[in-house]
């Protein structure tokens, strides 16, 4: 019975948190937004004391339910794991705890994220290794089987669905999903639950308090006859049935021994605390290496400028009716100051919090987040133009961002926070380039903040050239995206460090 | 197109597949072979034009196996002329720049499967870009390499009226092409020679003026009974009576437009003749006045030269108390804010990369479907909104869309319909931000 209660829940959750990768429209996280809120990790970066404490009461109550249930990687394991026990059945045996590969690595995960969220928490926080999985694997499949419904809907005169963009927004991230599903779905399909229980840094600290917790599944040593059925379908290979004990600091309180065993020796009750030595943890006495990741941030690795499609339109003996010029692909301009959310801050309040999860490149309308290829903050999203720009009425990233670094901002907070700038290139405005009209920034600043001026002094027929009024400007791209200006936009955005209200 | 291509090939299945038992599995019965109206004019010889005209600016495209861009279904363009000759029809006209520069060749290459008595072939000096003597009749002997003809039967001055006097002097006059083709005119190679006209009445006075001069065998214009009345259709149609030459109708339709209707029009129409096309309105009208030669139809589909055969098979003119009515319809058309889009495309390619045609199209349907809201509080805001936009980007790709219009104004000077395409665009473009930032 608790074993199904558990399973119920476990499926529940993880196929909600998919969801919220997984829809676009962002009609689900009305309704299922608090899942992605209550993660272990995401919630103390948010310094959401009321849930880490919620999520530390709850297992010293009732052990790691947290691992069986509300964690989508680990519930993600235990598919994996049932696909692999479906192949050879009681294949676990227990293993005795390695206990200073999870300390060292926990302490790892602490200091890379004092240090200003490294490489090394986003690789381990477990939550957001599933986001990744989720939204680079299983969300492009979501999106073809919506485009699939789109294009009937669109054949029947409907407006039900429509269609939506499937693109790969950085070969790293899609990469880096690709090998922790293949690693992590190896290591659950032949032993279970080895990364919650050596690696992973919140199975650690929850498992240290999973050692006192209140309810725990006992061995009643007279029922029990040593078969050892229980250890072989254990997949935290954390019962010991020869001595009847089991290692409550790697128990997720699956409760699937509690049905194997066939003489009910097993039940999950109140525990007489055995004195187990602990050691004392290890993982607060690096306070002091706070120091701030290099800020050498932008060499974008594949700025490779396609210059061949400079002549898009060659010029034709004959002007005929119809078809349509080649759109050149916009090119990354290579900015200063990489760009964040409004909501974020700062560069640094973002780095420090954001885990990568890619729950705001999932939801972002407007093509605009992607995850950096910089290695300073390698997956965590930055702001790109070339596919849409920050539209004035979007607030999605900062309604759904769990761990606090989007803050939630409303949309008149949006209109006024500047975070960053729009500089003009002088070499590829259109009216100087082509001597055509445009305007077309101007036109379209939410803010108002471009003007149009001859471009030379008095001569009122002169080409018109865009002026930036910079204290207006908060950096929302429409400019750089409207911009007909190609491959290269004549306006483009500069990044702030911090961002201020205007 | 797609959908259209789609959609129309099922039709045809299923017309077949009915066909056993019900006679070609339509109410109407068979299509016609033998009963189009044709008409003769004093001045025109022998001709004997049936009333409808093949138009060549619309032929099925498909995309292009070999990478970019759309080309021609040549299979389908022979099928559709071949059907059109079978039931009658006898007028092709064409012009170099029609479908991207490929209309000229795809219409020779079906036509020439013909003897070339059985049909009369019509195409245009469209020397707009480059009007030099040098270009303009590298473009004449073109088109006879395309037709694969030895004569060309209707012959004309592409588009007259548009800059006035100065234009027409300038591409045809100054360069010495006027002469040059009445001299191809009285050597055979051209049978007619007239022109096509989109501008103001005091600009085709002052081209028939010079009638005495050129001896236009016919003159093209735009007729239908949304513009007899409101712009100058009447007029230039009572300057051809006054001359006694004979015309040619162009956009009997509107580009689609009068086919696509809001649904009371729709309403008022079939109530009066339930088993007739909308659009069969229009081709009545337009072949009514007894001066017309020929009304020239753009058809991509089977389905709507089937339908227009019928209307003309034989012409049932139009009885004054019908033309009564069908100007009343055509105020109640005129009270909807459509912008007169005629999809000639014209205007494109835009070198900004904007699909004109798509975004001015999607604007009317929404339009005539109702879903161009005024205000968010509208009962019906939310639906129109969602049907707005959503079809907004399955019609026009982002990149392609009117916010991209940088306003350059290249294209207004190629409509026929004189629309300000940047202005529209710009009016569009705020529309749909009103309704994103949900501002209406």
């Amino acid at each position: 019975m608790l074993r199904k209660i558990r399973v119920a829940l476990a499926i529940f959750f993880y196929v909600a948190i998919t969801m919220l990768f997984l829809d676009f429209t962002g009609t689900l996280h009305a309704w299922f937004g608090w899942m992605a809120k209550i993660q272990f990790l995401p919630a103390l970066l948010a310094l959401n004391v009321g849930v880490v404490v919620m999520l530390v009461l709850l297992t010293a109550l009732f052990g790691r339910v947290y691992c069986s249930v509300i964690c989508p990687l680990g519930v993600m394991q235990d598919i994996f794991a049932w696909l692999g026990k479906k192949a050879k059945k009681n294949r676990y045996a227990y293993s005795a705890e390695k206990r200073w590969l999870r300390y060292i690595m926990l302490l790892l995960f602490i200091v890379s994220l004092l240090a200003g969220g490294g490489i090394l928490a986003k690789l381990l926080a477990p939550y957001s290794a599933y986001g990744r999985i989720a939204h680079s694997l299983l969300a492009p499949l979501w999106q073809w089987g919506n485009n699939g419904l789109a294009y009937l809907a669109e054949r029947a005169d409907s407006y039900a669905f429509y269609g939506t963009e499937v693109w790969i927004r950085s070969a790293t991230t899609f990469g880096v999903a690709v090998a922790t599903l293949l690693i992590i779905g190896i290591l659950a399909w032949r032993g279970g639950r080895t990364y919650c229980n050596t690696i992973c840094p919140v199975g650690t600290v929850l498992g240290f308090i999973a050692r006192f917790s209140w309810l725990k599944p006992v061995i009643d040593t007279n029922k029990c006859n040593g078969c050892g059925l229980c250890a072989r379908n254990c997949k935290a290979a954390c019962i010991n049935s020869k001595e009847h004990r089991i290692d409550y600091s790697r128990c997720v309180a699956c409760m699937d021994c509690l049905d194997k065993c066939k003489r009910g020796a097993i039940s999950y009750r109140r525990a007489v605390v055995k004195n187990h030595q602990q050691p004392v943890g290890d993982g607060t006495a690096t306070q002091d290496s706070l120091h701030v990741g290099d800020t050498s941030r932008r060499t974008f690795l594949a700025t490779t400028a396609v210059a061949t499609a400079t002549a898009a339109i060659k010029a034709q003996e004959m002007k005929v009716d119809g078809g349509l010029a080649t759109i050149v692909d916009k090119v990354v301009p290579d900015r200063q100051t990489h760009l964040v959310p409004p909501g974020a801050w700062s560069a640094r309040h973002f780095a420090q919090h954001c885990t990568a999860c890619q729950l705001c490149v999932s939801v972002c309308p407007n093509g605009v987040l992607v995850p950096s290829t910089d290695l300073t903050r390698l997956m965590q999203p930055e702001m790109r133009y070339e596919r849409g720009y920050c539209r004035p009425e979007c607030t999605k990233c900062s309604d759904v961002c769990p761990t606090g670094a989007i803050r939630p901002i409303t949309r008149e907070d949006k209109s006024s926070i500047q975070i960053g700038h729009a500089v003009w290139v002088k070499k590829n405005c259109i009216p100087l380039t082509d001597g055509q009209p445009c305007g077309n920034c101007a036109r379209h600043c939410p803010t108002g903040a471009i003007q149009m001026i001859p471009s030379v002094e008095g001569d009122k027929r002169s080409p018109k050239i865009p002026a930036i009024n910079t204290e207006r400007c908060i950096g929302c791209g429409a400019c750089e995206h409207l911009c007909p200006a190609r491959p290269f936009s004549a306006i483009y955005v500069e990044g702030h460090e911090r961002h201020r209200e205007i | 197109m797609g959908l259209g291509t789609a959609a129309g090939a099922a039709a045809l299945c299923g017309c077949k597949r009915k066909a056993e038992t019900e006679v070609t599995g339509s109410e109407l019965g068979p299509v016609p072979t033998d009963k189009m109206t044709c008409r003769r004019f004093p001045g025109l010889g022998d001709d004997n034009v049936s009333i409808l005209g093949y138009g060549c600016m619309r032929w099925p495209t498909m995309p292009n196996p070999e990478g970019k861009g759309d080309i021609i279904d040549q299979d389908a363009v022979n099928g559709l002329v071949d059907y059109a000759l079978a039931h009658g029809v006898n007028y092709f006209d064409t012009a170099p720049v029609y479908v991207q520069g490929k209309s000229e060749k795809a219409t020779g290459i079906a036509l020439k499967r013909h003897p070339r008595e059985s049909y009369y072939i019509a195409t245009k000096l469209s020397n707009f870009s480059n009007s030099s003597r040098e270009n303009s009749l590298a473009m004449y002997r073109r088109s006879f390499e395309e037709l694969q003809v030895e004569y060309i039967d209707y012959y004309l001055l592409h588009s007259l009226g548009g800059g006035g006097m100065d234009n027409f002097r300038k591409r045809f006059v100054d360069n010495g092409m006027m002469d040059f083709l009445m001299e191809e005119r009285k050597a055979g190679r051209i049978r007619r020679l007239g022109f096509s006209f989109h501008g103001s009445q005091e600009v085709f006075d002052e081209l028939l003026a010079l009638h005495d001069q050129y001896h236009w065998d016919f003159v093209q214009i735009q007729l239908n009974y949304v513009d007899w009345h409101g712009s100058n259709a009447k007029g230039l149609y009572e300057s051809l009576e006054k001359y006694q030459i004979p015309g040619i109708i162009m956009e009997p339709l509107l580009g689609g437009r009068l086919s696509k209707l809001p649904d009371h029009i729709v309403k008022r129409l079939k109530q009066q003749r339930p088993e007739s096309s909308v659009a069969s309105w229009a081709f009545r009208f337009a072949c009514t006045p007894e001066l017309i030669l020929t009304v020239l139809s753009g058809m991509t589909y089977m389905e709507h030269l089937q339908d227009n055969i019928r209307t003309y098979s034989p012409l049932v003119p139009l009885t004054e108390e019908e033309k009564e009515f069908l100007f009343e319809t055509g105020r109640l058309i005129k009270q909807y804010p459509t912008i007169p889009c005629n999809d000639c495309k014209y205007c494109m390619p835009c070198p900004y990369g904007i699909d004109i045609p798509a975004i001015l199209l999607h604007y009317n349907k929404c339009v005539n479907e109702g879903n161009v809201p005024e205000s968010s509080q509208d009962p019906k805001y939310r639906e129109a909104r969602r049907a707005f936009l959503v079809g907004y980007d399955r019609s026009v790709p982002k990149l392609r869309q009117a916010s991209h219009c940088i306003g350059c104004n290249q294209c207004s000077k190629h409509c026929p319909q004189r629309i300000n395409i940047p202005r529209q665009l710009h009016r569009i473009d705020r529309f749909v931000e009103s309704l994103k930032q949900d501002t209406l």
